[in-house]
C-alpha cells in the first residue's frame, strides 16, 4: 500500500516537472531570447491554455503527500519552510505576469509583466532543481549536534544557507554547491525542454536559433549531468547500491543518457515534436534515477543517529490509505480524459490561440 | 514561544482571508455566467451571450487571483502548522487531496477551454464547459468545509496511543451533519455577494446612463438573485448552522450572542452592546426579551446556557471578536434581505430604473456582502478557538515549532506587502473592465 502511493506521488511529480517544466522553459526563453511583440505572444499563447492545468500537478502532489504521508508532509515543508514560501511568491508573481500582460496595451507595462513572468521562470527552474538536490543529498533530521538529536527526530529545520556553502557540514543550508549544481541543471534542461515546446507548438521568427542554442546548452548540460555525478559519492558513499542490487533499475540512467544523446541531433530532427519527447523523456529518467538511488529514502538524513523518512515509517493510516486507493483512480482516470480533451482543443501551433485577449 | 503562535495564526488567518475574497465571487459568478449563456442558447438573444462575455472577463480576473492566493493556502498546513498536519493528515489529508484531484483539475482544464474556446467549440460545447468550471469550484468549496467540518465536529476517526488522529470510516467525513448546513450556507452566501456585485454594476451604468441595455438586464438578474440568495443564507441555511452550534459548541454559542449569563425563562436577543470581559456583561446593550429563545428551541421561555455554565479555559479566546463577528454578520444579513427587498418590488412595480436613491444604494452596498462573508468565517474559526479539531486538538500544540518567530514573521509582512499589490491590481484592473463596459 505505502508503495503503491509513493509510486503515485513520484509519477505525480514527474508529470509536475515534465508540464510545468516547459512552461518555466517557455518562460527563460521569453526572457532572454524574445524580442519582438508577437514572439513573445506566442510563448504566451503556447502555453497559456495549459500553464493554470500544470500547475495543478504541484498542488494535488501536494494534497497527496498531505493525506498519505502527513509525517513527511509536516517535516519537509516546515522544515524548509522560507524555500517554500520563496517559490510561493515566484509562482504569484510567474502567473500575474501572464494574465495581467495582456491587460493594458501599453508597452511599459508588458515590459514589467514580461519580467516578472520571465525571471520567476528562470528562478523556480534554479529552485526546483535545488530542491532535488536537497532531497538528493538529505538534511540533518532531528537536528542532531555532536551525536546528540536536539529536536524530534522526523524533524529539522534548514536555513537559506550556511556561509561554508558545504554540503557536507554538519549544519547544512538549502544551498550548497552541491544542491547549486542540481539547480543549474534544472535551468539548463528546463530551458532546453521549454525550447523544444515552442518549437513545437508556434512558428515563432527566433526557431532556427532557438534549435541552435538548445543544441549548444545541451553540452553544457551533459557536462554537468557528467560533473554532478562524478562528485556523488562526496555526498553518498554508496550511490550505486540500488542499482547492484536491483539491476533492472539501470533502465532509468541508460534512457537518461540515450535522451541526452538523442538531443544532440535536435538541429536535424525532421518532425518538431520530437525533441521535445526526447527532453521529456531526459526529466523523466533523470527523476526516476535518482529516485531509484535513494530508495527507499523520501528524505534521506544526513546524520548517522536519526534514520531517513520512507514511505514506511511517514505513511497515513491503512484504511484511508486503501479508500483512497480507489477514489484516486477514479480520479487519475478522469484526469486522464481533461488532458486528451484540452490538448485535442488546443491542438497544432498557437500563436494566436488569443489568450488575454479578452 | 508565545510569539511564535501568534504569528503562525496571524499569517493564516491574513492570508486565508484575502483568499476567501476572491472564491466567493468565483463560485457565484460561475452559476451566474452558466445561467446567462443557458438563456442565450434558449432564447436566441445575443444580449445575453455579451452579458456571459463581460463577466468572463471579472471571471478570468478573480480566478487568477483566487488560484495564486490559494495556492499558499495549500502548503501552509504544512509550512506553518506542521504538527496539526502531522497527527490529523490522516483525515483531512482525504478532503484535501480530493479537492486537487477532483475539482482542481476538472477547473483548470476547462477554465482555457471556457475563456478562450467559444471559437473552437461552438455554443453548446462552450456552455458545457462552463458548467463543468461552475461544477469544479462548488465541489472544491464542498470538499473545503468538509475539511472545515471536520474540525469543528470530528467524526468518523480513532485516536492512537501516539495522539494520531486516523480515519476509521470514510462516508462520515460526508455524513457529518455539520457540513450540509455550513456548506449550503456559505454557497448561498457567495451567491450574495455575487448578486450585490452584478447589480451594482447595473446600476452604475444606469446611473451613468451608459451601456443602459446591459445595465438593465445585469439588474433585473441582480435583484432576483440577491433576493432570493439573501433569503437563503438566513432561513433555513443560517438557522440550521446556529442550531449546530448550540448543540455542538453551545460555549461558542453563548459567546456569540454575548449572554454571559444563563437567562431565567427566556433568553433576550441582543441587537447591539460591547462585550466587557472584566465585568462580564455586555455595555450599553439593546435587546429584544424571549426571542433567541424562540429562534433557537422555538419556545418563548426556554433557558438558554450562558458562558456562566462553561470553565473559563474552554471559553473561545476571543469572546469580543467573535461576538462582533457574529453580529456584524447578522446585522447585515438582515439589512440586505430589506434592500434586495425594496428594489425587487420597485423591479416588479417596473419603476427600479428610474429610482436614482435605490440605485445608489445597490451601487454602494457591493463591498458589504464581502464582509458579511468574512465575518461569517471569523465567527465559525473564532468559535472553534481555542481548538484546531474542536475538543481534541488545542491551537497551542498545531503550529510548526521548527519555525522560528522571526522566520514567520519574515513571511507574514512578505505576504502582506505582496497582497497589498494583488489587492491593487484586482482593483483596478476590475474597475477597468467595468468602464470599459460589455459593448466596447
Amino acid at each position: 500500500m505505502e508503495l503503491f502511493w509513493y509510486v503515485v506521488l513520484l509519477s505525480m511529480l514527474a508529470m509536475y516537472m515534465v508540464l510545468d517544466g516547459y512552461d518555466f522553459g517557455a518562460g527563460i526563453v521569453h526572457l532572454i531570447f524574445a524580442r519582438n511583440e508577437a514572439d513573445k505572444r506566442a510563448i504566451v499563447n503556447a502555453i497559456g491554455p495549459f500553464w493554470d492545468a500544470n500547475e495543478v500537478w504541484l498542488i494535488a502532489s501536494g494534497g497527496v503527500l498531505f493525506f498519505a504521508f502527513p509525517m513527511l508532509y509536516a517535516s519537509s515543508f516546515s522544515g524548509f519552510y522560507l524555500p517554500l514560501m520563496i517559490v510561493l511568491w515566484l509562482l504569484i508573481f510567474r502567473a500575474i505576469g501572464i494574465e495581467l500582460r495582456t491587460f493594458l496595451d501599453n508597452r511599459l507595462w508588458r515590459v514589467l509583466w514580461d519580467a516578472s513572468f520571465g525571471v520567476s521562470s528562470l528562478l523556480l527552474a534554479l529552485f526546483f532543481g535545488v530542491a532535488v538536490g536537497n532531497i538528493a543529498r538529505g538534511v540533518n533530521l532531528g537536528c542532531v549536534e555532536d551525536g546528540v538529536s536536539h529536536c524530534d527526530p522526523q524533524y529539522f529545520f534548514l536555513p537559506l544557507w550556511n556561509p561554508t556553502f558545504d554540503p557536507r557540514a554538519e549544519h547544512l543550508g538549502v544551498l550548497d554547491w552541491f544542491t547549486v549544481l542540481i539547480g543549474l541543471i534544472g535551468v539548463i534542461s528546463l530551458f532546453i525542454h521549454g525550447s523544444n515546446w515552442i518549437i513545437f507548438k508556434t512558428n515563432v521568427s527566433i526557431k532556427e536559433r532557438l534549435k541552435q542554442m538548445a543544441w549548444r546548452m545541451n553540452f553544457v548540460l551533459t557536462f554537468l549531468v557528467i560533473l554532478t555525478l562524478s562528485l556523488w559519492h562526496l555526498i553518498h558513499p554508496h550511490p550505486l547500491r540500488n542499482f547492484f542490487v536491483h539491476p533492472w533499475l539501470w533502465v532509468f540512467p541508460i534512457l537518461t543518457f540515450s535522451a541526452l544523446a538523442a538531443m544532440f541531433r535536435l538541429r536535424t530532427f525532421r518532425s518538431e515534436h520530437t525533441g521535445f519527447l526526447w527532453s521529456s523523456l531526459f526529466l523523466l529518467s533523470a527523476f526516476a534515477s535518482t529516485a531509484a538511488a535513494l530508495y527507499p529514502a523520501f528524505l534521506p538524513s544526513s546524520n548517522e543517529v536519526n534514520p531517513p523518512l520512507t514511505p514506511w515509517n511517514t505513511a497515513a493510516g491503512a484504511y484511508g490509505l486503501g479508500v483512497g486507493m480507489k477514489w484516486f483512480i477514479v480520479a487519475a482516470v478522469l484526469v486522464g480524459i481533461y488532458m486528451v480533451v484540452q490538448y485535442r482543443v488546443f491542438s497544432g501551433k498557437l500563436d494566436d490561440s488569443g489568450y488575454g485577449t479578452h | 514561544m508565545e510569539d511564535m503562535l501568534l504569528y503562525h495564526r496571524l499569517q493564516f488567518a491574513f492570508t486565508i482571508t484575502f483568499h476567501y475574497l476572491f472564491p466567493q465571487l468565483t463560485m457565484g459568478l460561475a452559476l451566474m455566467i452558466v445561467w446567462f449563456k443557458g438563456k442565450f442558447l434558449l432564447s436566441g438573444d445575443e444580449r445575453w451571450n455579451h452579458l456571459a462575455h463581460f463577466w468572463m472577463k471579472i471571471f478570468a480576473l478573480n480566478f487568477a487571483m483566487g488560484v495564486v492566493t490559494g495556492i499558499p493556502m495549500e502548503f501552509q498546513f504544512g509550512t506553518n502548522w506542521a504538527r496539526f498536519s502531522e497527527l490529523t493528515g490522516s483525515v483531512i489529508g482525504q478532503t484535501l487531496a480530493m479537492e486537487g484531484m477532483f475539482s482542481f483539475f476538472l477547473e483548470s482544464s476547462f477554465l482555457a477551454l471556457f475563456l478562450f474556446g467559444e471559437r473552437r467549440l461552438g455554443h453548446k460545447l462552450h456552455f458545457l464547459t462552463g458548467f463543468l468550471v461552475f461544477l469544479g469550484s462548488w465541489l472544491s468549496g464542498l470538499l473545503i468545509i468538509a475539511t472545515n467540518a471536520w474540525m469543528q465536529h470530528p467524526v468518523g476517526f480513532e485516536i492512537l496511543g501516539n495522539g494520531k488522529f486516523v480515519l476509521t470510516h470514510f462516508g462520515a467525513l460526508f455524513s457529518n451533519p455539520w457540513l450540509w448546513p455550513a456548506y449550503l450556507h456559505n454557497q448561498a452566501a457567495s451567491l450574495v455577494t455575487t448578486s450585490f456585485v452584478i447589480a451594482a454594476v447595473g446600476a452604475f451604468y444606469l446611473l451613468n446612463g451608459r451601456q443602459v441595455e446591459y445595465g438593465k438586464l445585469m439588474l433585473r438578474s441582480g435583484v432576483i438573485a440577491g433576493l432570493i440568495s439573501s433569503v437563503l443564507v438566513a432561513f433555513p441555511t443560517g438557522d440550521w448552522s446556529a442550531k449546530n452550534v448550540v448543540k455542538y459548541q453551545p460555549v461558542t454559542f453563548a459567546a456569540m450572542e454575548g449572554l454571559f449569563e444563563t437567562s431565567e425563562g427566556g433568553a433576550e436577543i441582543v441587537l447591539i452592546g460591547q462585550p466587557n470581559m472584566l465585568a462580564r456583561k455586555l455595555d450599553n446593550k439593546i435587546a429584544v426579551p424571549n426571542v433567541l429563545s424562540f429562534l433557537t428551541f422555538q419556545r418563548w421561555h426556554q433557558p438558554v446556557q450562558g458562558l456562566d455554565q462553561f470553565d473559563e479555559s474552554l471559553w473561545p479566546t476571543n469572546v469580543p471578536g467573535l461576538y462582533y463577528a457574529y453580529h456584524i454578520m447578522v446585522g447585515l444579513g438582515t439589512l440586505f434581505i430589506v434592500l434586495m427587498a425594496v428594489a425587487a418590488y420597485y423591479l416588479a412595480r417596473g419603476s427600479l430604473f428610474s429610482r436614482r436613491g435605490v440605485l445608489w444604494a445597490l451601487l454602494m452596498a457591493f463591498p458589504f456582502p464581502y464582509i458579511a462573508n468574512i465575518a461569517g468565517w471569523y465567527t465559525t474559526e473564532l468559535g472553534r478557538q481555542p481548538w484546531l479539531v474542536y475538543g481534541l486538538l488545542p491551537t497551542a500544540e498545531g503550529s510548526s515549532f521548527m519555525v522560528s518567530s522571526g522566520n514567520t514573521l519574515f513571511t507574514l509582512l512578505g505576504f502582506v506587502g505582496l497582497y497589498f499589490l494583488l489587492g491593487l491590481l484586482s482593483l483596478l484592473l476590475a474597475g477597468r473592465i467595468v468602464y470599459k463596459g460589455p459593448r466596447a
